[in-house]
């Protein structure tokens, strides 16, 4: 073995990432900086964070036709991995813009806050390109590891470092699930490989529990119902670029790690997972929008949204054909889009008192649009996007994740999800109301001025939700060649 | 196959044997006679100032947590120096990998100045 | 006459059991965090076992539980820091006195 044969290439953007976040860590401890200077040298940092993102994504796309394995097959880079880098990538960035101004507001960690961002998306990126057990589980455990930390930046607030302790203790109870489901799998075959585990498993007891074990794992993580307790109050207590960040990026690494992970299930009888998927589907759903319906915090309401956003993305897996991945991963990008767009209005509406909650409550946005028309037409896009109406982004989401579980026969499944998005609606329309029909009062509150860095991120965000609702066909059409391309 | 065990037993119960008899003897045969000064944890040692349950200084726990990481990254020198010598140049160049990240760490750990006591 | 596989598979089943017990049961955080590492090396004897049964020839068993290890202990760092900021403002760590958040 030697170096050149491990074919570094296809690991670039990767290496471009852990270099970045361990250049960015390095400069907290470099040269001495006076008090005022300090945000200055954050808005540097940011800038850092967001060129090593960019280069990320360019080599990403550059190699979009390649797809590869490598490290003696601990990781696979292809169609799959590389959509899912530019989700996360592009979560990233977004997540940068918001905290551009943000962050200064409670802490003077940036170097901090920057390099841990950066590892969790590393972790991320390296999850969806893993297929081998150690890979899998030491890179879930970067990326979240990373995150409790983030999840608890704003120490000094009672609310964020709650957030952190119940994200950190429910997520360590996942990782012993997913370790011992591992640890099952390893003793079936003799091997931590994905290819080896589907040549050898023995489709016995040991086989079942660990593929078990490893699902309810990643439920953990992609918060779905009933291993969702966590998400809540993780989403409510942490920074909001934290939140945006993290709703996204790891709902999208988890569920094509988990993709990866069924796909080697083969030797098992693949309609055992699709129906045990297909209840849990169907469970986040439903609890995660009857749940958000009695919201009264945008931020708490927006965390149960995303729970129910997880349900219908994992009817992509359940139909598990062609169709129901390319769904699963345009809807991605729309969620990535619709998402941090409505998580970075809240941060806009949120109160400034920071001994409390600090939390952006409904009544924060009472009568927006006469006050901020712009900001509130945004948060109405973001909000009718989520809900699934034309010619936005989540619409065609949603058709095409419909289509695939009807073509895949789950009709019922589609059924239940339609009924869903009704439900949702109720709650979606709800702020619209608030901005649009009532008038401003006392507690209307809004962060002025709005930051430049807020404003290009929720512009991108709209143009992302836009675009890809009007350009739906041709980019699914895209998206459909590089994953057929992909071994099935 | 258990035979082969035998000799570990005999060791076992002559360890447990020599421990009870040095304990039981001296009570059976030594005079007692307690003061306060023989009553004391560790007799001619420090004269104790305080109880021994009384919370830490949280300085203490900032080494034990470095030490924790620190020490733990240790245990990927094992494997290693297992193969280091069918991997040659590559296992050299990787370890050396491995200690640059880990030394960004420390050296933002030593400016950041956690191993300062105040 | 050697321990059969099925043992070892029994302990660590029986450790894992353990540890999510005190997770569930304890409402002390430090006590749900040991009660975490209980089950991440109970998961460990698992492992081991399996390699020293199954793959005695192929070292990947032992770098799995190594980097297990790790990962405890990375965990448990981090954990540890995270209550005793906690301590700090709310001087408790009871997991029944966290309740700004809900709804």
């Amino acid at each position: 073995m030697n170096l050149s044969s491990l074919n570094w290439n296809s690991l670039l953007p990767e290496l471009v990432i852990v270099a970045t976040s361990l250049i960015v860590l390095i400069t907290a401890v470099v040269g001495k900086v006076s008090r005022v200077d300090r945000i200055a040298r954050g808005h540097a940092l940011a800038v850092v964070t967001l060129i090593g993102l960019l280069i990320a994504a360019g080599l990403t796309i550059m190699q979009l036709s390649q797809p590869a394995s490598d490290f003696m097959g601990m990781v696979q880079s292809d169609a799959l991995s590389h959509y899912l880098n530019l989700v996360i990538l592009l979560a990233a960035a977004l997540a940068v813009l918001l905290a551009w101004d943000y962050l200064g507001r409670f802490t003077y960690s940036f170097s901090e806050f920057y390099s841990l961002l950066l590892l969790a998306v590393a972790g991320m990126m390296f999850l969806g390109k893993s297929t081998e057990l150690i890979t899998l589980f030491v890179s879930l455990e970067i990326l979240s590891i990373s995150l409790y930390i983030l999840t608890g930046f704003n120490r000094h607030q009672l609310a964020s470092a709650e957030a952190s302790l119940k994200y950190f203790l429910l997520g360590a109870f996942a990782s012993g699930f997913i370790v011992y489901g591992a640890a099952l799998l390893y003793g079936d075959t003799g091997s931590t490989w994905f290819s080896d585990i589907a040549a050898n498993a023995s489709g016995g007891f040991l086989t079942l529990a660990g593929f078990a074990l490893l699902l309810v794992g990643f439920a953990f993580k992609i918060a779905a119902v009933p291993f969702h307790m966590w998400t809540p109050d993780a989403y409510q207590g942490a920074p909001t670029p934290v939140t945006a960040f993290m709703s996204v990026g790891t709902k999208a690494a988890a569920l094509v790690a988990l993709f990866r992970v069924l796909q080697s299930a083969v030797s098992a009888p693949y309609e055992t997972w699709a129906w045990a998927l297909a209840i849990l589907s169907l469970l986040t759903m439903t609890v995660g929008n009857v749940a958000a319906l009695r919201q009264t915090s945008i931020k708490r309401l927006l965390a149960y949204s995303s729970i129910a956003q997880a349900g219908y993305m994992l009817i992509g897996l359940v139909a598990g054909t062609v169709l129901g991945l390319q769904a699963m991963l345009f809807y991605l990008f729309a969620y990535a889009f619709m998402n941090i767009g409505a998580f970075a209005c809240a941060s806009l509406l949120e109160s400034d008192d920071w001994s409390e909650l600090q939390d952006a409550s409904m009544a924060n946005a009472r009568g927006l649009f006469s006050r901020q028309p712009l900001l509130a037409t945004a948060l109405a896009i973001f909000m009718f996007s989520l809900a699934g109406i034309p010619p936005l982004a989540g619409f065609f989401g949603k058709l095409y994740l419909f289509d695939a579980a009807i073509d895949a026969g789950w009709l019922w499944l589609a059924l239940v999800a339609v009924i869903n998005s009704v439900i949702s609606a109720y709650y979606y329309m709800r702020v619209v109301v608030v901005m649009f029909m009532e008038a401003p009062d006392e507690s209307t509150r809004v962060r002025l001025p709005i930051p430049d860095s807020a404003i290009l991120a929720i512009v991108i965000a709209v143009l992302g939700a836009l675009l890809l609702g009007i350009l739906a066909g041709p980019s699914f059409a895209s998206l459909g060649q590089a994953v057929v391309a992909w071994r099935f | 196959m258990v035979l082969d065990y035998l000799p570990l037993l005999i060791l076992f119960i002559i360890a447990a044997g020599f421990a009870a008899i040095a304990i039981i003897l001296p009570t059976v045969l030594g005079p007692r006679n307690p003061n306060k000064m023989k009553q004391e944890p560790i007799e001619s040692g420090m004269i104790p100032f305080m109880q021994a349950w009384r919370r830490f200084p949280v300085q203490y726990y900032m080494v034990a947590m470095l030490f924790i990481i620190f020490d733990i990254e240790v245990i990927f020198f094992y494997p290693w120096a297992v193969v280091l010598g069918k991997l040659k140049l590559f296992g050299l160049i990787e370890m050396a990998i491995f200690l640059g990240i880990l030394l960004i760490g420390y050296f933002y750990v030593w400016r950041k100045g956690a191993f300062e006591w105040q | 006459m050697t321990i059969p596989l099925t043992w070892y598979l029994i302990l660590s089943a029986a450790l894992f059991a353990i540890g999510l017990f005190g997770v569930l049961a304890r409402r002390n955080a430090i006590a749900i965090l040991i009660g975490v590492e209980l089950m991440l090396n109970a998961v460990n004897v698992n492992i081991l076992a399996f390699w020293r049964y199954i793959r005695p020839d192929d070292p990947s068993g032992q770098v799995f539980a190594i980097i297990v290890l790790t990962v405890a202990a990375a965990e448990a760092a981090v954990g540890l820091a995270l209550f005793i900021s906690i301590y700090r403002t709310r001087r408790s760590i009871n997991v029944d006195h966290l309740d700004a958040l809900k709804g």
